[in-house]
């Protein structure tokens, strides 16, 4: 890693639009972010909420509406691709079918110039360091998806660009190959010690594989922060809901429950079940009368849904070994920690002036 | 699926049987231009001679039909594939209002009868166009039969072009500028290549359109000049000349095997990825 400390990336006040007047769309909007040297960080959202278009102003494919992109701390909003040090690893790998594997893989060198003897020795030094040196003769078409993936990643990683961007590249992969390649990725990653741009809505790969993650809604960053404190310490109640699982209560009865009329989340994990005859409340405890309206056992824990007296819903995981006892229509009382509850601004209220 | 032992003989039979009414005529036509009688009775193959294709050699009727049915299919398909894949690029890229219309007018020329188009062009040729500066009017010759043909050979020129992009994926010109390509590397080693077999192949069916269309050609040639086709018509009634037609018929159908054969090998190809 670099000594530096200037960011790897920056966005400025970035803002994209597609079409105009009736038909205009507002793909990102407002965006400031900063990605240090050597992160592995993460553009995580719901498809349409910008992501990928933010991605393809970095690399150049677009250019945005407002705003400025730096690389480095050079601003580069007004160069084409191929005047900018990242490479790209697109979803449909966007291998050149024409071409062997190894051709693909000395595009880059090829096209800047480098000498022929070089350029093959690189390339076939990145096949190899992907496994796939036995391969370089082959046309992409003979390879399969998990390869092909590894061809397109060498092809980005040979020009030893400052930043690698990945546009969803586990998209199209099985799930058992997805978890290799989510494994292979973060060590190459630690390897080559480069910037790596990860888009993806998988919040679950975004949370394992990042050092920071940013979670996109309605073309703005609602969040960004390190995976833990994105799930321990949602600031929305979208991201609350969009990473991992989410018990979201209104204002009322928040203010019901805990005293405090503001939205808030708990996660699922957090709520117990204590006794419903005993007296509940230890310091710093809050709990609450319920009925249990279902009941899923999934092997080491269990998920337990409940009715309050009001009318509103509770969703509970609680390891299984704990619901003795516990049965559809039985009365139950939760309890949680009062730090369990983390006070969230409403999304809608955020994004209003999007609807 | 395994098949039983007489639904085999039948399927092998049926293909045989078929295989054999496609080439039987085209085989008659090779062996009467080596046959010295001019009767075309059957059998009425009475030994070999090359005496048909000298005399087609030296005389002109049929070489000057050949050479301008090639100058008219080489030009027509000349301009058919540069309209052709700048309109098929122009639909594979951007995305408009009635698109689907243009696509359909794009394609309509191949499937209208060619009597049509024939009376169509023969009427817009031959009228005078005033223009109040000046008048002109289009004639016939040469350069009426290549627009005539053009009409239809862009259609084909067009279909394979739209083909091969569609297939691409849209992120490889990304792809290449994305890996350091200025547009004109971008140009020479990604876009050109990929489209190559596919103009190669558009451009061997359009020559094969026009080189043997006789139905336009006859409403837009003008009495001056005269096609294959249009020889190989006219001497056909003639008795003295039928061994000249089945000269030139089997040189045509010699020449244009390979090239179908090399224009479907490359439509098949490069659909990979």
């Amino acid at each position: 890693m670099s000594s530096t400390n200037t960011p790897a990336i920056q966005l400025v006040g970035l803002r994209k639009v597609f079409g105009s007047g009736d038909h205009e769309v507002v793909a990102v909007d407002s965006v400031d972010l900063s990605i240090a040297e050597g992160e592995f960080f993460s553009l995580l959202g719901p498809s349409g909420s910008g992501k990928t278009t933010v991605l393809r102003l970095v690399a150049g494919f677009e250019s945005p509406t407002a705003g400025a992109v730096l690389l480095s701390g050079r601003d580069v909003t007004q160069r084409p691709p191929y005047d900018r040090d990242v490479n790209t690893v697109f979803q449909d790998y966007a291998l050149f079918p024409h071409m062997s594997v190894v051709q693909n893989v000395e595009y880059g060198l090829k096209v800047k110039g480098v000498s022929r003897s070089e350029r093959r020795q690189r390339a076939m030094t990145a096949l190899e360091n992907v496994r796939l040196g036995a391969f370089s003769r082959r046309k992409p078409s003979q390879l399969s998806g998990g390869q092909r993936q590894r061809v397109a990643l060498a092809r980005a990683l040979v020009n030893r660009p400052k930043v690698l961007l990945l546009d969803e590249p586990l998209g199209a992969l099985d799930l058992k190959l997805r978890e290799e390649m989510q494994v292979e990725l973060k060590a190459i990653q630690r390897d080559v010690g480069i910037t790596f741009v990860f888009v993806t809505h998988d919040q679950g790969e975004a949370l394992s594989m990042s050092n920071r993650v940013a979670v996109f809604n309605h073309g703005r960053i609602e969040q960004v922060g390190t995976p833990r404190e994105i799930y321990d310490h949602p600031q929305t109640a979208f991201v609350a809901g969009f990473v991992g699982t989410s018990n979201l209560l209104s204002a009322a009865l928040s203010g019901q429950l805990l005293g405090i009329a503001t939205p808030h989340s708990i996660r699922p994990e957090r709520l117990r079940l204590v006794e419903s005859t005993g007296d509940a409340s230890a310091a710093g405890e809050i709990s609450v009368a319920a009925t249990v309206s279902d009941l899923q056992y999934l092997g080491a824990d269990s998920r337990v849904r409940v009715v309050l007296e009001d009318g509103s819903h509770l969703l509970a995981s609680v390891p299984s070994d704990r619901l003795v006892g516990v049965a559809i229509g039985g009365s139950v009382r939760l309890a949680w920690s009062q730090h369990a509850a983390v006070a969230v601004v409403d999304s809608d209220q955020l994004q209003g002036e999007n609807k | 699926m395994k098949l039983s032992w007489p639904a085999r003989i039948a399927l092998a039979g049926s293909t045989v049987l078929t295989l054999v009414f496609l080439y039987i005529p085209l085989a008659v036509v090779l062996r009467l231009s080596f046959n010295p009688a001019k009767s075309v009775a059957w059998p009425g193959f009475n030994g070999y001679t090359l005496d048909w294709w000298r005399k087609a050699w030296e005389s002109d009727g049929p070489k000057d039909a050949l050479i301008n049915s090639v100058k008219v299919a080489f030009v027509a398909m000349l301009i058919a594939l540069i309209l052709g894949t700048l309109a098929a690029m122009a639909m594979a890229r951007f995305q408009f209002f009635g698109k689907n219309a243009v696509s359909f007018l794009m394609v309509l020329p191949i499937a209208l009868p060619g009597i049509v188009t024939g009376i169509a062009l023969q009427n817009t040729f031959s009228r005078t166009f005033d223009l109040g500066l000046f008048s002109f009017r289009v004639g016939f010759g040469f350069h009426s039969l290549v627009i005539a043909h053009a009409t239809f050979c862009v259609v084909v020129a067009y279909n394979n072009v739209i083909a091969r992009l569609r297939r691409s994926s849209p992120n490889l010109l990304e792809a290449s500028a994305d890996l350091g390509a200025h547009g004109s590397q971008t140009f020479r080693y990604v876009t050109f290549p990929l489209m190559r077999s596919a103009l190669l192949a558009g451009g061997i069916l359009a020559f094969a359109l026009s080189f043997d269309e006789i139905v336009v050609t006859t409403f837009t040639a003008g009495s001056g000049f005269l096609t294959l086709p249009q020889w190989i018509l006219a001497n056909f009634s003639r008795p003295q000349n039928v061994p000249l037609v089945n000269v030139m018929a089997t040189f045509v159908m010699v020449v244009s095997i390979p090239l179908a054969y090399l224009a479907q090998r490359l439509s098949d190809s490069g659909s990979d990825n």
